[in-house]
């Protein structure tokens, strides 16, 4: 029982600590951070203007953060889910801009779909070309993900300062704004999409469906632990990993749609925002966890769009709410397992003895 | 050194491995430690070389108490420990790693070390190069240089934990001749943890045999085999005749098989396995078994000839889409030369050509690319295949090959389940494990996960998962770290499946077991194999004279 309440509860040591160390801090710089901590809420919470901008944000980072659940729970070190995203923001951005411009008497209602199917297939192929440069070609998913992130950046660069560049031209900011129709239905005057979390939604329960209860989702997990043992047993590491990486980059496709569609309305020079690695932070700092994911990726996105009006308010950088977020990594590393943290230190020899295996024999016997 | 032991407990949660333990080791003497898995040698040696502390008890040294806190603490009080597998530093050289045990100089005396190296290793005939790198060396190589550390060390008393697993039958008669001059010259008091009995008889001068936590008695050596496996077992296991399994129908069949890898090469291989019987691969460590082992499962490809199974030959599985990426080839070439012909008739200038040629390269690759994923959606490594087929391979190492730590046993059981549907059943897996627990006997529980039991309880749980009925049985040491009953349990398991036609190969490195569960064996030595022996015709001598690569 007293087990199950701390397990509930302890979540909110590490963020309560960062919150009372960024107080201390504040108060250096002779602020109040009473004033200051209430600003950063109301910018992210304290209206639905500000909400809605929390929540526009937050569903890409949503997306994004459950394709990693797929890839890091089979083992796979997914960096390239920026450029996955990126790929995606362009496929939908094609549909948007140059679609609706070849086919103006097409019904209004049938780009969107096509933005977002194209998004997801564009995100898949990207992935699985860090897949396969793993799988065929021995290439670490970490370098090949890093490569072809870059890759994907200077493919944006080349779409809006080559063929899609505006016809005023030469900035090479963005491209011109997509038609209203092409976009996702807007909640209000605000940057929100309603459809865009029903569809992270889905995503989010078919995931954590997928990985507790599918034989695909033990296989992954399998894999994730012992490659070779999960090959002994039968499990083709080849399939479950191109697999899970362009299921990956399917959701970090869409979440570039929901960029391009929503947040912004036109494909820009840095689209993502770096929501792809703030999701591999997320689901490192999760352990994992679906619901866990939910909720820190929530906070952080409140973090992160409440940290301007600090700046408006007080005379404090917006950067704040990058400190808050960097002592919150630092205290859920450090205090977040309550189990870790209440156990008896051990001294090396006896680490080195926890290893070998308790005889179950003598239990029965 | 006159080590004493009084009244030892050590308790893990419940589980009580050590419960009241009082022994004596005198100085001078052989002593061994027998008992059957989890019985608690290994956790007595640990205490006793400082590796863990006990729950409560006293140990004495020359009627002193004494408290360790940690294994080098116990080693500079005179214990020191002769690990299972070897505690060395693999990319270093042999007298590098002797004088890493000397922690005090800032610039070392390779020279110094070198020569005493040499020298010591002398004295005990053992043939070790200072200046070898250690992951050249054999296991017996590793052992003889950590026991010259030990002693080096001014070890007085010595522990051996299983020393003669892995090792050559050369390395453990120098071994034994080691430890009889430090018994009887040097005055050393020897401890060796063992659960083979001619070792033990071989050796020692006394036992002590410990059974469930619990000291049953000490027993004078020699003495009848017989009683100290009552005292191990309480009960002594009759052994049964073999029954003749073996019927006309051919499993596997090998012609003309060659093998080929960076350290060794078989050559014209040519076997054949019936339904029922049970084949022995005999030879010391590296000799080829192994890899025989691995090309019958599809693990290894042969360079040259035919892998058989039921007649078929045993490969993987092509994709129905392995054209596409010769497509994506084709493409390319085709759309370039056209491209070539457009620039040479004038129709398109040289920017263009490039241009379009690099749009040439980009369809090509989406297609290579689509392409390369449907194949490895659809193609089959010839391993599984040997797997749907009937086959199943049983690796010797648990975790690292076998099972996969972190996964639960019922977990294990949904992944080695024949048919998957892709909503699983908890529920069924769990009933099926559930059963595969009792026939099998493994200790442990559904959600118990792999890393949780004893070796020899996984050695089971990997045994268990084995679906049926089945072809061919591959196993790589079926019953290493297995006690005598568990291991005869084993076996019994086995002929039930031989009854329903499975095949079984087995390479083993335990002569008797060769010998009393092979139909036939094949000793290889060196990559050659030998002509295949009946068992029944065939003799220990035999065996040990094709072991050492004689009459091939």
């Amino acid at each position: 029982m007293r087990e199950r309440v701390l397990r509930t509860v302890w979540p909110a040591v590490p963020i309560i600590l960062a919150v009372a160390t960024t107080a201390l801090l504040v108060m250096v710089y002779q602020a109040d951070p009473v004033q200051t901590f209430s600003a950063l809420w109301e910018g992210a919470f304290g209206s639905p203007q500000s909400t809605f901008l929390t929540l526009a944000f937050w569903v890409p980072l949503l997306l994004a953060s459950i394709g990693l659940l797929m890839t890091f729970t089979a083992g796979l070190w997914n960096i390239g889910v920026e450029g996955q995203m990126i790929m995606g923001a362009i496929a939908a951005s094609w549909v948007a801009l140059k679609w609706t411009e070849a086919m103006p008497n097409a019904p209004h209602w049938i780009f969107l779909p096509c933005s977002i199917i194209l998004s997801m297939v564009a995100g898949a192929l990207w992935a699985a070309l860090a897949a396969v440069l793993k799988t065929r070609g021995g290439v670490h998913e970490i370098f090949g993900g890093v490569a072809l992130n870059n890759l994907a950046i200077i493919t944006t660069n080349y779409f809006i300062s080559g063929p899609w560049q505006p016809p005023e031209g030469g900035t090479f900011r963005g491209t011109e704004p997509f038609p209203e129709y092409a976009l996702f239905p807007l909640y209000g005057n605000t940057r929100f999409a309603p459809l865009s979390l029903v569809l992270a939604i889905i995503a989010l329960i078919a995931v954590a469906l997928a990985l507790r209860g599918t034989i695909w989702g033990l296989r992954l997990k399998a894999l994730g632990k012992n490659m070779r043992a999960s090959f002994m047993l039968g499990i083709s590491s080849e399939r479950e990993a191109i697999t899970s990486m362009m299921l990956c980059g399917a959701l970090a496709g869409l979440a570039g749609a929901v960029r391009v569609l929503s947040w912004f309305d036109s494909l820009r020079q840095s689209i993502s925002g770096g929501i792809g690695f703030l999701a591999i932070l997320i689901v490192l700092l999760a352990s994992l966890r679906p619901l866990l994911v939910v909720v820190i990726s929530l906070i952080f996105s409140g973090l992160l769009t409440g940290g301007s009006v600090v700046e408006l308010r007080t005379q404090l950088h917006s950067s704040l709410s990058g400190i808050i977020q960097g002592t919150l990594v630092l205290f859920m590393l450090l205090f977040g397992d309550y189990r870790q943290l209440f156990r008896k230190r051990k001294t090396p020899a006896e680490e080195v003895a926890e290893e070998q295996p308790v005889p179950v024999e003598a239990v029965e016997s | 050194m006159r080590v004493e032991l009084r009244d030892i407990h050590k308790y893990f949660g419940t589980v009580r491995a050590n419960d009241g333990i009082s022994l004596v080791f005198e100085p001078g003497h052989i002593y061994g430690l027998l008992g059957e898995n989890g019985a608690g040698k290994s956790t007595l040696m640990k205490i006793l070389s400082g590796y863990q502390a006990p729950t409560s008890g006293d140990i004495l040294l020359d009627g002193e108490p004494v408290t360790f806190k940690s294994p080098s603490d116990a080693l500079s009080k005179g214990i020191g420990m002769l690990y299972q597998s070897p505690q060395d530093f693999p990319p270093m050289q042999v007298v590098e790693n002797h004088l890493l045990a000397y922690d005090n100089a800032l610039i070392l005396d390779m020279n110094k070390g070198e020569s005493d190296l040499r020298e010591t290793s002398r004295r005990f005939s053992f043939e070790l190069d200072p200046r070898e790198y250690v992951d050249t060396l054999t296991l017996g190589e590793r052992q003889q240089m950590e026991l010259l550390r030990l002693l080096s060390l001014g070890a007085e008393v010595l522990i051996l934990d299983e020393p003669t697993t892995g090792i050559s039958a050369e390395q453990k008669e120098i071994l034994f001749d080691t430890m009889r001059r430090l018994a009887h010259e040097e005055q050393k008091t020897i401890i060796l943890v063992s659960h083979k009995l001619e070792e033990v008889q071989e050796l020692c001068d006394e036992v002590a045999v410990l059974r469930a936590g619990r000291l049953v008695g000490t027993q004078k050596i020699p003495c009848e085999n017989r009683d100290l496996v009552r005292m191990m077992f309480g009960e002594e296991i009759p052994r049964q005749p073999r029954p003749e399994l073996r019927s006309e129908k051919t499993v596997l069949e090998l012609k003309d098989v060659k093998i080929r890898t960076y350290r060794l090469t078989l050559e014209n291989i040519n076997l054949t396995v019936k339904e029922g019987e049970v084949l022995g691969l005999a030879g010391l460590e590296g000799s080829g078994q192994r890899l025989l082992l691995q090309a019958c499962a599809g693990l290894l490809p042969v360079a040259s000839g035919q892998v058989l199974l039921d007649g078929e030959p045993l490969k993987g599985k092509r994709s129905p889409f392995f054209w596409v990426p010769w497509l994506a080839a084709a493409v390319f070439v085709v759309r370039f030369i056209w491209l070539i012909v457009l620039l040479a008739s004038g129709q398109i200038n040289g920017l263009r050509f490039a241009g379009q040629t690099g749009v040439a390269i980009l369809l090509a690759g989406l297609i290579w690319l689509i392409g390369t994923v449907l194949i490895s959606w659809t193609s089959e490594d010839p391993y599984h295949v040997f797997k749907r087929r009937g086959g199943a391979y049983v690796p010797a190492g648990r975790l690292e090959e076998g099972l996969v730590s972190g996964l639960s046993l019922t977990e294990h059981m949904v992944l080695a389940e024949p048919k998957q549907e892709f909503v699983i059943d908890w529920a069924k897996a769990r009933k099926d494990i559930e059963e595969r627990i009792k026939h099998y006997n493994i200790k442990g529980r559904p959600d118990s996960r792999a890393e949780e039991l004893s070796g020899g309880n996984q050695q089971r749980l990997m045994l268990g998962l084995l679906d049926s009925p089945l072809r061919l049985i591959l196993l790589e040491h079926p019953t290493r770290g297995l006690d005598v009953t568990s291991a005869d349990r084993i076996w019994e398991l086995f002929q039930e499946r031989r009854r329903e036609g499975t095949a079984v190969i087995f390479m083993s490195a335990d002569l008797d077991e060769l010998l009393d569960r092979s139909d036939r064996i094949a000793v290889f030595s060196g990559g050659k194999m030998s002509r295949i022996l009946q068992t029944s015709e065939t003799s220990i001598d035999e065996i040990g004279h094709l072991i050492g690569g004689q009459e091939l």
